[in-house]
């Protein structure tokens, strides 16, 4: 897979349209946002390619570091909730991918696509699913 | 040398196991009659402070005068968000670990004096003026809890339940006179103030409809004004104490102007007011702009566009800079920005995935945790020149002692 560094991907996704209060209706309306997420969720799914080892590493620190700054360095939650793998257990590697990629809409879950490749998104949401590895020193 | 000395000092100090509960022992035992030890360095604490190990689960102890670390305590758990209060002798520091974990370290003798898993998942803390309560705020279980300073004894656990029968998640803990804590609930758009002056028996005002998902919250200088930022909506909520009946009433209401808001990876920290003379300098959500508001108005006088979502907007103590630090992708970067001229006259790189700043009590130098670096980096804030680089361990959080003396710090 091509490596980018972070600032060379768009500051901001184009597909996250909704402004805060079309977000907050949205969030009112969580059938319909599953949905969305589920059906986005599918697309990333076609091209499940690992991350080369040096990517993977950082996307291991960015979990662990950026996420954790909600979800817990330990992923056993904060202002987010648990990401351990007790806490997933049953969500689909394909929905969490969705929900890393788009952001939860009316949450403080931020859509992570300006950051992430959708193959990225899903390769963490596999290995959270698994219980996520710790970071090598 | 000084380092030294203070090592021998921790030396003759009752050898208590780290977590050990004991309660008010005397720290430096007398001289024994034959073979006296040497004294021990009298060492003040007004220029000490703490980084936060945030991976290692330790405190670097640090020196502002001599720049340097002085020694270290392990054995404080999860601390990837913690914060740190100080006991108004400044000589014990009150750390809240993610895990629920409080932690009472003596700073002088540089171990742990008591310990006590509080709670499931904890996000912070403050103390009373009078330095006898300790309360945390936490997420899980939702609510606070009043402790005794001294001996962390638990004396009271107030849930922060909400209509449905479920725990709100709490932020935004600041103390106020009189032994009052004031705090928001998150999950339940409400500021709670509770009166601690019978520590067994608070008793709690909710003030409800203040806007919806408060992420923290700061307490002015002078304990009248508490602000509580806003995830929810644009605009923030604010409570003027000195009222008979306090209220609280939306400022900058629509400061996003409709506009599509950028993403937020890292949510903006209130605590460390940044107020300017008649300015309050605050972090925009979703916006890469501080928001300058006029204090006697409460209307929004300027903006000023930064590097980046602003995560921590700290004023200088004097007032004369603001320095503001970014979320992640932009957290190699600081800003400073020029009250008077409301303009940003400096950025920095201090370092890779800057997490926290701290001034020192006067405000000649600033701290700057680089977690990535491994290393704490210290500016002189007049000349922006690196006057000191420290090597910690994924340092976050850096707390000096001169915020015993501060209220809502």
């Amino acid at each position: 897979m091509q490596l980018k560094d972070i600032r060379e991907y768009p500051r901001h996704d184009p597909n996250h349209r909704k402004n805060r209060i079309a977000r907050t209706a949205m969030a009112r309306n969580a059938p319909l946002a599953l949905t969305l997420a589920l059906a986005a969720g599918a697309a990333c799914a076609q091209a499940p390619t690992p991350p080369a080892p040096e990517r993977a590493a950082q996307l291991v620190r960015m979990v662990r570091q950026d996420c954790g700054s909600c979800h817990g360095m330990r992923l056993t939650g904060g202002l987010g909730p648990a990401l351990t793998r007790e806490a997933l257990a049953g969500k689909p590697p394909e929905f969490l991918a969705a929900v890393i990629t788009h952001g939860i809409p009316g949450t403080p879950m931020p859509p992570w696509s300006a950051m992430l490749q959708g193959s990225e998104a899903l390769w963490i949401a596999q290995q959270l699913a698994r219980g996520f590895p710790e970071e090598k020193h | 040398m000084k380092r030294r000395a203070l090592l021998s000092l921790s030396a003759s100090a009752p050898l208590f196991a780290a977590g050990c509960a004991a309660t008010s022992a005397p720290i430096a035992s007398s001289p024994s009659s034959e073979a006296a030890p040497p004294a021990p360095a009298l060492q003040g604490t007004g220029d000490l402070g703490v980084v936060v190990e945030r991976a290692k689960g330790a405190l670097t102890l640090v020196n502002t005068s001599r720049r340097d670390a002085i020694g270290r305590v392990e054995g404080l758990g999860d601390l990837s968000h913690a914060s740190v209060v100080f006991s108004r002798d400044e000589r014990f520091a009150y750390v809240f670990g993610r895990d629920g974990g409080l932690t009472r370290v003596d700073i002088l003798t540089q171990r742990i004096t008591h310990r006590e898993m509080q709670a499931g998942n904890s996000i912070g803390g403050a103390i009373s003026a009078d330095g006898s309560l300790v309360v945390a705020q936490n997420y899980q279980p939702g609510g606070i809890k009043v402790f005794d300073a001294g001996t962390l004894e638990l004396l009271s656990d107030v849930p922060a339940a909400m209509a449905d029968g479920k725990r709100s998640r709490v932020v935004g803990l600041a103390d106020l006179p009189e032994r009052r804590f004031i705090y928001s609930l998150f999950d339940a758009e409400a500021i709670c103030i509770a009166d601690c002056s019978k520590p067994r028996q608070p008793s709690i005002t909710t003030l409800q409809g203040i806007g919806r998902q408060p992420y923290d919250a700061l307490v002015s200088p002078n304990g009248r004004h508490y602000i509580a930022g806003l995830f929810g909506e644009d605009g923030l909520a604010m409570v003027d104490l000195w009222d008979e009946q306090p209220q609280a009433r939306r400022i900058l209401a629509g400061y996003g102007r409709g506009q599509q808001p950028l993403p937020v990876y890292k949510m903006p920290h209130l605590r460390g007011w940044a107020m300017a003379g008649r300015h309050a300098y605050l972090p925009a959500i979703g916006r890469h702009e501080v928001l300058v508001v006029d204090t006697g108005s409460w209307q929004e006088v300027a903006r000023i566009p930064v590097a980046g979502q602003p995560v921590f907007v700290m004023a200088r103590p004097d007032g004369r800079q603001v320095w503001v630090n970014f979320s992640v992708p932009d957290y190699n970067r600081v800003q400073v920005i020029d009250t008077p001229s409301q303009r940003v006259i400096d950025t920095l790189e201090p370092g890779k995935a800057v997490l926290h700043m701290e001034f020192t009590p006067r405000g000649e130098s600033v701290w700057i945790s680089c977690r990535d670096d491994n290393r704490v980096q210290v500016y002189d804030t007049h000349t922006r020149q690196l006057q000191a680089s420290l090597a910690v361990d994924a340092p976050s959080g850096i707390f000096f002692t001169a915020r015993a003396q501060r209220m809502g710090f």
